[in-house]
């Protein structure tokens, strides 16, 4: 896992050349294996490659920030009853079922993990990152968030208490972001922009409106 | 059990890497790996939780050294052979050669956005009340079972306080190893950062795990 970065870059590399991986060859077997017995349709992976690939991702967690940025009633209630708020814009399902929104304020800044392996709230995210699931995230967070956060370029004042939150069972997180100053009067396609995956870990800070002008 | 995926608290691993939001995948067989394992978990064939406990259990110097989705690989191959839907010389040779066992079901490509949509929910109803309530104080058991376990280490023997309650989920001690779902009542411990990691940790920093009931002790 430590290396998880750079296996999957070579294997990248790998893609396009003639050679192919021992990895590579393994996948290829294991999944004519699997078609030949009849155990996989392989129309079925496309769709869920296709799904994580594109349709689900942090766009969809964006929407819900956004909204709850915009709308103080829906903002209470995805505090309040997190999946129903998130299920109502359509996002709900496999590794979602059990959402908590958790907001950051100028006081409490909150932080997830999964120090065990790489839970994370799909339906809202998409597939967690390779960083997410790097032993160096997992290790650190837990006992030194400032030293992490600053590996994100992010400097929270010493004011600002940090809450790691380390998913070890089915309840997935979502943080919602801080507003950013200087977006007076702007809706909510506009406001989801300045929303990072990032930002929703609490890894990372939204952009502010001069990144996106 | 004790496995090099419980990671929080170690030392050595270096800084953490940003990176963008895109590629999903870094290579084609990592989406394949991906796509592989949701439709062999799809059939039922075994639990999600135990398809989880074989990815966790692997040797430490194996666990650490490969990739992420190599250790879904190496999983999903493991639960094919330890459940006789695919044979070792099978693997080894690439292709089947001998016929195949048969499944509760297969998924479709048509019932695949259906499967997702449905998810799994692991809340069940309560066999019994929450023995713990938001501002309890409890410590985590100094427990080390060689079995499937999401208490981390570092959480182990310290004391924290309730501060939700999340009703009863599929335990998946129980669930990994076939006994069965024995739902328990699981909740949101807070420790302060001091209390895990001693006097010179930073005192505005507080962890939380979620841990079911069995895991917690009324702290004395």
């Amino acid at each position: 896992m430590a290396r998880a970065g750079d296996d999957s870059h070579r294997a990248a590399n790998h893609e396009h050349g003639s050679e192919l991986s021992e990895t590579q060859l393994r996948v290829r077997a294991l999944e004519s294996i699997l078609v030949e017995k009849g155990y996989i349709d392989p129309a079925a992976l496309d769709v869920l490659i296709e799904t994580y690939e594109a349709r689900i991702g942090p766009h969809n967690g964006a929407r819900v920030v956004a909204k709850a940025w915009v709308d103080p009633e829906f903002r209470r209630w995805l505090l309040t009853d997190s999946g129903a708020a998130i299920a109502s814009l359509g996002y709900a399902g496999r590794q979602g079922e059990h959402m908590v929104a958790l907001e950051n304020t100028a006081s409490m800044h909150n932080l997830v993990v999964c120090t065990l392996c790489s839970c994370y709230p799909w339906p809202v995210l998409g597939l967690p990152p390779v960083w997410y699931k790097s032993a160096p995230y997992r290790s650190r967070v837990v006992a030194d968030p400032r030293g992490v956060l600053h590996d994100f370029g992010v400097e929270l004042s010493t004011d600002t208490a940090i809450r790691v939150w380390d998913s070890t069972a089915e309840v997935r997180y979502l943080v919602v972001p801080m507003r950013p100053a200087g977006t007076d009067g702007w809706g909510q396609q506009e406001l989801a922009r300045l929303v990072t995956r990032d930002s929703m870990i609490g890894a990372g800070l939204p952009k502010r409106p001069q990144d996106v002008s | 059990m004790n496995g090099a995926h419980d990671m929080g608290g170690v030392h050595g691993f270096g800084v953490v890497l940003p990176e963008p939001d895109k590629p999903v995948f870094h290579a084609n067989w990592e989406g394949r790996v991906l796509a592989l394992t949701l439709a062999m978990g799809a059939t039922g064939e075994w639990t999600l939780d135990a398809a989880r406990f074989v990815r966790e259990n692997r040797p430490p110097a194996e666990y650490l050294s490969k990739s992420y989705y190599q250790i879904w690989l190496a999983g999903l191959e493991q639960l094919l052979v330890e459940g006789g839907l695919v044979a070792p010389g099978e693997l080894a040779a690439g292709r089947s050669l001998w016929p195949a066992a048969a499944l509760k079901r297969t998924l479709a490509a048509r019932d695949t956005n259906g499967l997702l949509k449905r998810g799994g929910p692991t809340n069940r109803e309560a066999p019994r009340p929450a023995r713990f309530e938001v501002g309890d104080q409890v410590r985590a058991k100094n427990i080390h079972p060689v079995t499937r376990t999401r208490l981390p280490r570092y959480v182990r023997g310290h004391t924290g306080t309730i501060t939700r309650v999340h009703g009863c989920h599929v335990f998946p001690d129980s669930n990994a190893h076939g006994h069965g779902e024995d739902p328990q009542w699981l909740y949101t411990v807070s420790f302060p950062g001091r209390e895990l990691w001693g006097a010179a940790a930073d005192p505005t920093v507080t962890v939380s795990v979620d841990a079911f009931e069995p895991y917690l002790e009324r702290a004395p």
